[in-house]
């Protein structure tokens, strides 16, 4: 009857099929997923489908993934979406909010299909469960945060990647990367640089700026003392940007003529950056051959095709301010630094920066065998700094290894005992699923999961609520011990999210898809 | 087909042209089957309705997800072809558009009333009786739901009122968890910009900024304006206190003159000046703006980098790519006069805004789009802003769309205070009224009448079968306790199942009827009337059309 009114190729799906195959794609997502949770988590191989790019990724990020599988079930869009604004928002827990709304909805669905709950009833009773998970999560938060914390974070995020051998390491160098911030919160400012070669151990914080960039040719290979024009202007030819306007000239002379004009007017141009007294002249964009020879006559080192946010780094290392016109030499603010160099790390040649003014930005080198191992490298990395960014804007920590999982599952499961109706079924079926991640973690590590799991239980009803998994010996421990924490504020937004998607997902009754738009075929 | 006709001396000639090739339907199965039409689609909007609504999902061609039980919104991305079904999409926008709410309301009463048309059709009733009957009977209906009316009192200080409809509006939606602050976001928006003497609101005045993360809990209400930009150089202070704003719809680029022009260069001295004037160019620009006075810029379009560089220079922060619509409302709020020139720049023709700031968003510092810029305290106080929040793309378009509900319901209430009670039983009552009405009239009107009477009644059932209980006991139910207690007021008590729990602890059967008045679940008058006032018309234009040629597939 659908086909009656609506337009060609329109799919309609309702009621009870529509709210399965919703249920269904998320699950498979999450299934999708869940092998790579925890620190005993298996990688994925991603290839890309286009035929001309055969290359391939192997990682274990969560939102690295999911965003990279094409997908044409509705749900399981809006799992990965919210996958995204986790990494977004946090950086860190991707995996777990897709793997927490995927087991919320297999909940759901057992409610569903075998208990016939109406799906707002569920609703309403995973919203009394949140409020008390959020509660219990509250209780098991504590606000003061050493340095030694902010390790312990950082580790416990690494222990999960690739990385994991060297997570000490690594955890030591980003929150050292992340102290040099001094509380800018720009992630910009901490360059990772992956040279292949070495080995991961090698990997480390530089003490001043690295750029990838080489000196240009005849041009000092060592400075001291630097003083650091950065600019943002074209040192081509310095085209006249008049619109409309083209030359005309009538004979060769005359061409000639022009030729010298343009010639002279880069001259000027390069004079009145001298005139700012520096000795160093890094520009965004290129610099033709003429006006690097004349820097190299008067001993200015150029650097050329450092990208946008190189420069922004380096004006945020060097102190020094981007330009783009040079007419007023004492209005502009010189970056300055000890020490230039051109450095080799492997067989990179590097420019090295010492001893900044402002040391506001900072480099990482990463070394390792191959680009796929650096490239998970660096996302791990990634997910570790922001992860502490995070956790030194709202400094709140709580404990890793599914304690805090099971100590909300344990509010939940109590408050359920007190809730009367249909409600309390919800409730206890949202504990169910968070019980699931500590299950899936310790499945992923090969141990036996359900045993782990009810001892950990067991340990938070008497009261040991800093208990968790300790994988390395497949038991349970305390976590405080173990050393392994978490941001809460990475912990709320996987809770959130999750629950949110979740009773989005499950209100839905009707799914209306359009036909496909039909691109143009080029001919 | 019977599309030939004679003429006088007995000659056939075609009326219709490409019989083949067009469909064409008549008489009383044209109406049959444009009733089918409408119906379905109200069948689908029905279990939308109410606060124990489900949602729909919907996949644009693009595949873009957009999850949603706005009536509006389900009916206008659905994609409908039929021409009958059109009409409904079109309905249930004409509610978004005037009243703003009730948009699914209006089109399962539309549905409601067709289906009670098709009995009477195969009565042998003619579908412009049926038609009349339904006019008078929602004259009748319309009338009975002033005298039901109640006058909300509210004030400045006692928001209470608009609160508790706000959330009556906003408990059908994803936001049901969040309704409290919602309600309060919604309200504080809309008594911001209302002009209570004149029972005005400009709705030009409230802005909608949605950004994905956070929870939906982090919703907030700026009291000034949200631009999903950053300053055009990254060395430029993140905050101004005091600023002057001067919005330049011209770009800081050398002129492009629109006509179509060629510039002849033949000779050095040519080539220097044109130089030397673009570079003057530059200076001058920047130095009009300085001189009137600015300390911010705000511009449509792109700048140079080299007039990025001097606007830096000169301790100018400035802001690129703004779009048309935002400096429309940067201009209104702060006072500002949009220039469209450089040279027509002047001190009296800039904005004042108290306190402009930069925030970064998030981890991924490095998109752009996790920057925005928050302009407070602005000339004119009444220009606010709802940054909504949440966990994902479709929740916050989703908030977005129910904020603009509930801001509408409070709009609608500050215009005119006079409501009725929701949970149907403004329906139920309307209900009785037209039913006590049809015994009056005699004819086959009192059909019709009738007819609409029971039409009205499918709303109140529509909700208790949404919300899993038994439809024909509940609306039984209200029935007879507002003709037994003489109460318009009782109606399907539904949220109360989620507040208190444990009222149906005893496993008994609960009868859900209750005064709404003691709930504070109500509606706007204009808005029920409008809705139906809209599903009567719709029905009767459905109704009158008897012969439907429409133009066949081409081959």
């Amino acid at each position: 009857m659908e086909s009656a009114y609506m337009s060609m190729g329109t799919e309609m799906e309702k009621g009870e099929n529509a709210r399965l195959s919703s249920l269904i794609g998320a699950m498979a997502i999450a299934d999708l997923v869940k092998t790579t949770l925890g620190p005993k988590g298996m990688d994925k191989i991603l290839q890309s489908v286009d035929p001309n790019d055969q290359s391939i990724s192997v990682t274990n990020d969560g939102a690295t993934i999911l965003s990279k599988i094409p997908l044409d079930n509705a749900a399981a869009k809006v799992l990965v979406d919210m996958s995204k604004v986790q990494d977004n928002e946090v950086g860190d827990g991707t995996t777990s909010v897709a793997v927490l709304c995927g087991e919320l909805l297999r909940e759901a669905e057992q409610l569903l299909l075998q208990q016939r709950i109406h799906p707002q009833t569920i609703c309403a009773g995973w919203r009394l469960a949140t409020k008390e998970a959020k509660a219990a999560l509250e209780i098991c938060a504590s606000d003061d945060i050493t340095r030694e914390d902010l390790v312990k974070i950082a580790s416990t995020t690494l222990s999960s990647k690739l990385v994991h051998a060297e997570k000490k390491h690594f955890a030591e160098l980003c929150v050292a990367a992340v102290e040099r911030l001094k509380g800018s919160g720009n992630l910009d400012h901490v360059q990772i640089i992956k040279l292949p070669g070495g080995s991961m151990r090698d990997s480390y914080l530089e003490d001043g700026f690295l750029l990838e960039k080489s000196i240009g040719v005849g041009q000092p290979k060592r400075l001291e003392n630097c003083k650091i024009l950065l600019a943002n202007t074209s040192m081509d030819t310095d085209k006249i940007k008049i619109y409309g306007s083209r030359v005309q000239v009538d004979s060769l002379n005359k061409v000639a003529e022009i030729e010298t004009a343009e010639k002279l007017k880069m001259k000027k141009k390069v004079d009145k950056i001298l005139a700012h007294g520096c000795n160093v002249f890094i520009n965004r964009q290129l610099i033709y051959n003429y006006p690097e020879s004349l820097f190299a006559q008067n001993n200015v080192t150029a650097i050329e095709h450092a990208d946008f946010d190189g420069i922004e780094r380096l004006a945020a290392v060097t102190g020094g301010e981007v330009v783009s016109t040079f007419d007023n030499p004492d209005k502009v603010t010189l970056g300055e630094c000890d020490l230039l160099e051109e450095i080799l790390i492997g067989e990179s040649k590097i420019l090295r920066l010492g001893g900044c003014k402002s040391g506001a930005a900072c480099s990482i080198v990463l070394r390792g065998s191959s680009n796929h191992l650096l490239d998970e490298a660096e996302r791990s990395l990634h997910d570790a700094l922001c992860i502490l960014m995070a956790t030194l804007k709202h400094p709140r920590r709580i404990y890793g290894g599914g304690c805090t999982e099971v100590a909300m599952a344990h509010a939940i499961d109590k408050a359920a005992q007190e809730t009367p109706g249909k409600q309390a079924i919800a409730m206890a079926s949202f504990a169910k699923a968070l019980l699931q991640l500590p299950m899936i973690v310790a499945d992923n590590g090969g141990y036996d999961a359900a045993e782990l799991v009810t001892q950990l239980r067991a340990a938070h009803a008497a009261g040991k609520n800093n208990y968790g998994l300790n994988m390395t010996n497949g038991t349970i421990g305390s976590m405080d011990e173990l050393g392994v924490m978490e941001s809460y504020r990475s912990k709320l937004q996987v809770l959130t999210s999750a629950a949110e998607a979740a009773e989005m997902i499950l209100r839905v009754d009707d799914i209306i898809k359009s036909a496909p738009r039909r691109r143009e075929e080029m001919m | 087909m019977a599309s030939m006709v004679y003429d006088e001396y007995g000659r056939p000639f075609i009326v219709l042209k490409d019989q083949q090739s067009k469909n064409r339907v008549k008489g009383v199965e044209a109406t049959k089957s444009n009733i089918l039409a409408a119906r379905s689609i109200s069948k689908l909007l029905r279990t939308s309705l109410g606060p124990k609504g489900m949602d729909k999902l919907m996949v644009s061609p693009d595949g873009d997800v957009t999850i949603t039980n706005d009536g509006a919104t389900i009916m206008t991305q659905m994609e409908i072809h039929h021409q009958v079904a059109k009409l409904m999409v079109e309905l249930s926008s004409s509610q978004d558009d005037e009243i703003g709410d009730g948009t699914t309301g209006v089109v399962v009463l539309a549905g409601a009333l067709l289906e009670q048309a098709e009995v009477l059709l195969n009565k042998g009733v003619h579908p412009v009786r049926i038609a009349s009957g339904f006019e008078t009977a929602a004259e009748v209906a319309i009338k009975h739901l002033e005298v039901i009316a109640d006058r909300v009192e509210f004030s400045r200080d006692n928001l209470e009122p608009l609160l508790t409809t706000a959330k009556t509006t906003l408990s059908s939606k994803i936001l049901q968890s969040h309704r409290d602050e919602m309600a309060q976001v919604a309200v504080q928006a809309v008594m911001n910009v209302a002009d209570l003497d004149r029972n005005d609101v400009n709705f030009d005045m409230i802005r909608m900024e949605g950004k994905t993360g956070g929870s939906l809990k982090d919703t907030a209400l700026v009291n000034g304006l949200v631009l999903d930009k950053e300053f055009s150089h990254p060395q430029m202070p993140t905050e101004i206190t005091d600023a002057k704003i001067c919005i330049l719809t011209c770009p800081l680029e050398p002129p492009k003159p629109k006509t179509k022009h060629k510039l002849q260069i033949t000779s050095v001295e040519a080539y220097e000046e044109l130089y030397a004037q673009e570079q003057d160019y530059f200076r001058a620009m920047i130095q009009k703006i300085k001189d009137s006075g600015a300390n911010l810029v705000i511009c449509q379009w792109g700048f140079d980098d080299e007039a990025n560089h001097l606007l830096l220079q000169q301790g100018l922060p400035a802001v690129r790519w703004v779009g048309g619509v935002e400096i429309e409302h940067i201009a209104i709020a702060t006072g500002a006069r949009i220039v469209a020139r450089v040279e027509e720049l002047s001190e009296d023709k800039l904005g004042t805004v108290g306190k402009v700031k930069q925030i970064s968003l998030g981890t991924n510092s490095s998109r752009q789009q996790d920057r925005i810029l928050v302009l407070e305290d602005c000339k004119n106080q009444k220009a606010v802003t709802v940054l909504v929040r949440g966990g994902n793309k479709m929740i916050v378009d989703e908030a977005k769309r129910s904020l603009h509900d509930a801001m509408c319901v409070v709009r609608n209430l500050v215009i005119d205070n006079r409501v009725v009670y929701g949970g149907g039983s403004a329906e139920v009552s309307c209900s009785l009224a037209v039913k006590k009405f049809a015994d009056t009239v005699s004819g086959v009107d009192q059909y019709a009448i009738r007819a609409f009477g029971d039409a009205l009644d499918d709303i109140p059932m529509a909700l208790a079968e949404n919300a899993g209980l038994s439809p024909i006991e509940e609306v039984a139910a209200i029935k007879s306790r507002q003709v037994k207690e003489n109460n318009p007021r009782v109606g399907l008590g539904l949220n109360h199942i989620d507040l208190d729990a444990k009222l149906d602890l005893n496993g008994k059967r609960f009868d859900h009827s209750t005064d709404m008045k003691t709930l504070g679940v109500f509606e706007t008058l204009i808005g029920k009337q409008q809705q139906l006032q809209l599903a009567a018309q719709v029905v009767k234009m459905i109704l009158k059309i008897d012969d439907v040629i429409s133009q066949g597939n081409y081959q």
